[in-house]
């Protein structure tokens, strides 16, 4: 956790405004892809210990998903990213 | 007389006197003492009884250590138990009262408890209530809790308010003595947002207590010009009696102003207490250090105190702690506390070293015993004596109170409480805080600095450091000079042997050194077991004056260093922090938002009787005179609607606008049934699943343009509905032009339903709503006969013609009163999400009782809901696997009772006929029951395996919980108007 997270939108805000949903690494399938991939996605989270990236939801702001990159153990935060643009990115690599 | 008030002296304003009292009696003290210094200055030692033993026990600190001198403050609802009397700021009125003794302070039946103490030691509890268990919670608990213990907390509400404030800085200092000050001063300076924070009510911490001077003047003088300057400059905040009590994440510090605990009136336009969170760039740890006790035999006698405590009541308060005063130290500021006290004409008995010997100068003609130890004092209530032990020979030194000092422990707490632990020194013989990197350090004692001058130069260089690194640094070091300055270096001294009685390590717990003996014999070796099996540490105080000592002396019985010990677990908050702050404002019916619907307001007007929807006040029924019960209220409504016609507020659904040329692709992706090609001015019902194929929420969506629809949502749903459209848009669908907006607050809406809706509505809107022009499920937007302009759905929960219309939340009550009046001659009557709930049931509609996070559309009959031609929606991939396509999947059924008077419960289990109750035999369960009047006996929709298959048949419903069962027929989950003629009327 963080005290305070900035949203690329909003500025510097207390975590209070925010919504964690959890691991931002795993991407939603394809619809064909196969059972195994799709048992993962929904079901297996890793629970890694160190640096993380998450989903951070700015309720009370902007209201736009950010993904939190972060280290669970010391609770520092690398960046704070709008989650279309680190999609985009995670697609185009 | 024992501890008295010196005829001069001290920083307490002797005009102005003030009046309080203690366990009843009334005493007299000056404006700026505090409790404990003003019962000194009356004399009275006795202030507290010990915990488990109940040994009188006097003040052993003048700071927020204090772990003896525990009361109770204030009377009745404001009384707060375990206050420390050391930091309790005195004012006019101030009614105090012992705690742990009865039926008095000095004489207390518990004090037997020493007397058996041999068989109290540490893990007593475990190892003496075991057996029989039962026993623990009934007899032993309560007994032991009656015995041991702290304050009792009153049991009425506070009648104070609190409150939440953010500060933001580029420097915040931690404590307001010589370093604290002399970093506010130079951060000040160079014009950096300061804030300066301390838990005393004066700043200048140590300085106040200081018999050295500085910068030419004494101590005191040159703090309260110091704070005269930094109150001057606009970019600096002082903070007096705000306790800093825990670091957080990102620099964020939680800190506690008392605001008027110390005021004898309290004004009802301020808060009692204002909770900080202070965000800071910087942070300087100036606390300090605590004087550690010395561990000898009889340490816990009233009037035995720390060195520094003895010169702070006689420095700050101007307060004798005893008219003959003995010393017990191992090293320099046991000096000094008798040099000082022998200046303000105070007797003093003898200094007994530990050590050897020692460079401190020695006033003149006072006695000094080297490599002397102190094994036993004398005296009950107050110590009257002491048996000094050199070389085997033994003295009984006359005194009536004892300073003693065993070094000093640097307060390093707020830096440890993110996980690093303190580090050992064996240079300074102390734990020193850990590097936590640049933006937080510890300065002055706090980092094991020991002089006076040093701590002054330290809090400058610190601030320094911390300008240079925020690019702000101008100016050079300034320091000023210390004259008269001691030399506080000691020789380690954990604890001394040949103790008489018991040597105390943890006094608030009563936990003595055989204690700490008995853990590591018998394997509660690691100091975190240690702890936990002897409670050293734990409590109020959490160990401030005990832990080090606890680890030395550990660390002596295994012959190992200290920095193998370490310290235990260091936590938020450094000192106890009330419930009252924590919670501020969210108290009462203030804990959670209310939320009322634009319709409250009509419904109340009508005689509405309100239920608790999460947060929402929904109008459940609406009595008339002469219904006694819910039920008859609830009946009629039914029985009018399905008659004539009623009014319902539904305002609190989710309503959530939804545009872009992407919308009508993405509502089909997040619904499992096909949206593309609903047409423009349509509402269509939907079901949105979970990726894992179960139900998630169900609700309408209309399309009031090409690119424009407003969706709704289950009232309980509606935020996360919101988020979950938000997180698809914005992470799965990129490419979507859509964009959404809740609306639920800024329209109020009404469902008209019953035969004769249509009639009264025609008699409200402008526009034709007939059969023809206004089919089932049409949407349009209409002008009201007033020129409101509206929405309005043709869309019903009830099972009935029913129309619902939107308007904007500020007209709502002028529109259901209107709409109430163009009805009275049909008969109209206002219901409430009671009567709503059973029309439902009697329609078999399925709410989230049925859509429980357990369904897929399949299980509650909505299979058809599934468009699987779709390439992809939310929950497709998986609706598809074995287990949710089961034929044994329980399944949405109607339940009626055989005997038509017996009652269904939600929540009782179905059993095949004459199968025994167990959960091999359980066949599902009821989700919704009610009273239908429309067929004058209760029915139930419920789950049921292979449920479709199984009507006709009869099961029982066994209700384990509240005894009853009652055999039932399985029936279609649709009980009236299965053929839906009612909604196309």
């Amino acid at each position: 956790m963080a005290s305070l997270i900035t949203c690329p939108h909003c500025g510097t805000r207390p975590k209070e405004e925010f919504s964690i949903r959890g691991a931002a690494a795993p991407k939603r399938p394809s619809p064909t892809a196969k059972d195994e991939a799709w048992h993962r996605y929904v079901y297996v989270r890793d629970n890694p210990k160190g640096r993380y990236q998450e989903y951070w939801h700015h309720v009370a702001g902007c209201r736009r998903f950010l993904v939190v990159e972060r280290d669970n153990l010391t609770h520092e935060v690398f960046g704070v990213t709008d989650a279309a643009e680190f999609e985009r990115a995670g697609a185009a690599e | 007389m024992t501890s008295y008030r010196l005829g001069s002296g001290g920083a307490v304003n002797r005009g102005q006197s003030l009046n309080f009292t203690f366990d009843g009696r009334t005493y007299k003290g000056f404006e700026g003492d505090t409790l404990s210094s003003a019962l000194l200055a009356n004399d009275q030692m006795l202030m507290a009884r010990s915990f488990k033993y109940h040994r009188p026990r006097g003040v052993v600190t003048a700071s927020s250590a204090e772990p003896n001198a525990l009361m109770t403050i204030g009377l009745g609802s404001r009384a707060e138990p375990n206050a420390r009397a050391t930091v309790v700021e005195l004012y006019d009125g101030l009614a105090a009262a012992s705690q742990n003794r009865w039926p008095s302070l000095r004489h207390d039946f518990g004090a037997v408890n020493d007397l058996f103490s041999p068989f109290l030691g540490a893990g007593f509890y475990y190892k003496t209530f075991m057996w029989p268990g039962v026993l623990w919670e009934r007899l032993y608990e309560p007994l032991i809790r009656r015995a041991a213990g702290l304050g009792k907390v009153t049991m009425q509400a506070d009648p104070d308010r609190y409150e939440k404030s953010w500060a933001h800085c580029d420097l915040l200092v931690i404590g307001a003595g010589p370093t604290g000050l002399m970093a506010a001063l130079a951060a000040g300076r160079a014009g950096i947002r300061v804030v300066l924070a301390d838990e005393g009510f004066r700043l200048g911490g140590s300085l106040l207590s200081e018999s050295a001077a500085v910068g030419g003047q004494p101590a005191a003088e040159f703090a309260a010009e110091v704070v005269e300057e930094l109150a001057s400059l606009p970019n600096v905040t002082l903070m007096p009696r705000t306790t800093v009590f825990g670091w957080y994440d990102d620099m964020v510090f939680g800190g506690v102003e008392r605001v008027q605990k110390h005021v004898a009136s309290p004004s009802p336009d301020l808060p009692m207490e204002r909770l900080w969170r202070i965000v800071a760039k910087r942070a300087i740890l100036a606390a300090g250090a605590e004087e550690r006790p010395l561990v000898f035999g009889g340490n816990d006698k009233p009037g035995v105190m720390t060195a520094g405590a003895a010169r702070t009541y006689l420095n700050r308060y101007g307060v004798a702690v005893g008219g003959k005063v003995a010393v017990f130290t191992n090293g320099g500021s046991g000096y000094r506390t008798a040099a000082d006290l022998l200046a303000k004409g105070v007797d003093v008995t003898a200094i007994i070293d530990a050590r050897p010997q020692s460079a401190d100068p020695v006033p003149d003609g006072l006695r000094v015993i080297r490599n002397g130890s102190v094994i036993a004092t004398n005296g009950r209530h107050r110590i009257e004596g002491l048996i000094a032990e050199r070389s085997g020979f033994e003295e009984v030194i006359g005194c009536d109170a004892l300073a003693m000092s065993g070094g000093w422990s640097p307060i390093v707490h707020l830096m440890c409480q993110r996980g690093t632990k303190p580090v050992w020194s064996d240079e300074k013989q102390a734990f020193l805080a850990p590097d936590v990197g640049g933006a937080f350090v510890a300065a002055g004692s706090a980092a094991g600095h020991a002089s006076l001058g040093d701590c002054l130069k330290d809090g400058s260089a610190k601030a320094h450091a911390a300008l240079d690194s925020l690019g702000r640094l101008v100016g050079s070091l300034e320091t000023p000079e210390v004259e008269g300055e001691y030399d506080p270096s000691f020789a380690p001294l954990w604890y001394v042997p040949g103790a008489r009685d018991k040597a105390f390590v943890d006094f608030q717990n009563d936990v003595h050194v055989g204690d700490l003996g008995l853990a590591q014999r018998e394997g509660f070796r690691h100091i975190e077991h240690t702890k936990r099996y002897t409670t050293a540490g734990m409590a109020t105080d959490q160990g401030k004056l005990g832990n080090v000592n606890a680890a030395g002396i550990v660390a002596g019985m295994r012959g190992v260093s200290p920095a193998e010990i370490g310290t235990t677990t260091f936590r938020p908050f450094y000192t106890p922090v009330s419930f009252g702050a924590l919670a501020g404002t969210a108290r009462a019916e203030h804990a959670a938002p209310v939320r009322t619907s634009p319709l409250h307001g009509w419904a109340r007007k009508n005689g509405a009787t309100f239920v608790e929807s999460g947060l929402w006040y929904r109008s459940a029924w609406f009595p008339r005179e002469g219904e006694k019960t819910w039920r008859e209220s609830v009946d009629r409504e039914v029985l009018n609607v399905r008659a004539n016609a009623g009014l319902c507020d539904i305002s609190t659904l989710g309503k959530i606008e939804i545009f872009g040329q992407g919308a009508a692709e993405f509502l089909n992706r997040i619904y499992s049934n096909s949206f593309l090609k609903l047409p423009v001015g349509r509402a269509r019902y939907g079901l949105m699943l979970r990726e894992d194929g179960i139900v998630f929420d169900d609700g309408t969506v209309s399309r009031l343009s090409e690119n424009h629809y407003v969706m709704t949502t289950t009232t309980a749903y509606a935020a996360d509905v919101l988020a979950h459209l938000e997180f698809s848009a914005q992470t799965f669908w990129r490419e979507l032009d859509v964009r959404f907006v809740s609306a639920t607050d800024q329209w109020a809406q009404m469902s008209l339903a019953g035969p004769k809706a249509r009639i009264i509505m025609s008699r409200v809107v402008q526009e034709d709503i007939s059969d023809t022009a206004f089919p089932f499920l049409a949407v349009r937007d209409v002008t009201l006969r007033g020129g409101l302009k509206a929405r309005l759905f043709r869309i019903s929960f009830s099972g009935e013609l029913a129309y619902e219309l939107a308007v904007p939340a500020g007209y709502s009550e002028a529109v259901a009163d209107s709409i109430m009046d163009a009805g009275r001659e049909e008969g109209i009557c206002a219901y409430g999400v009671e009567a709503l709930n059973v029309l439902r049931i009697e329609k078999g509609h399925v709410t989230h009782s049925e859509l429980d996070g357990r369904t897929t559309p399949d299980d509650v009959g909505l299979g058809r809901m599934m468009a699987m031609q779709k390439p992809d929606f939310i929950g497709r991939r998986l609706s598809t696997r074995f287990g949710l396509t089961a034929a044994d999947r329980l399944q949405l059924v109607g339940l009626k009772p055989i005997e038509a008077d017996k009652e269904i419960k939600a929540g009782a289990h179905l059993l095949k006929d004459g199968a025994k109750p167990s959960m091999a035999n359980d066949q599902g369960f009821v989700s919704s029951a009610c009273f239908s009047p429309t067929l004058g006996h209760f029915i139930a929709l419920g789950m049921l395996k292979s449920g479709r298959e199984r009507i006709g048949e009869r099961v029982m419903v066994w209700d384990g919980l509240r005894g009853s069962e009652v055999l039932a027929e399985v029936c279609p989950p649709v009980f009236v108007d299965p053929e839906n003629r009612k909604l196309h009327l």
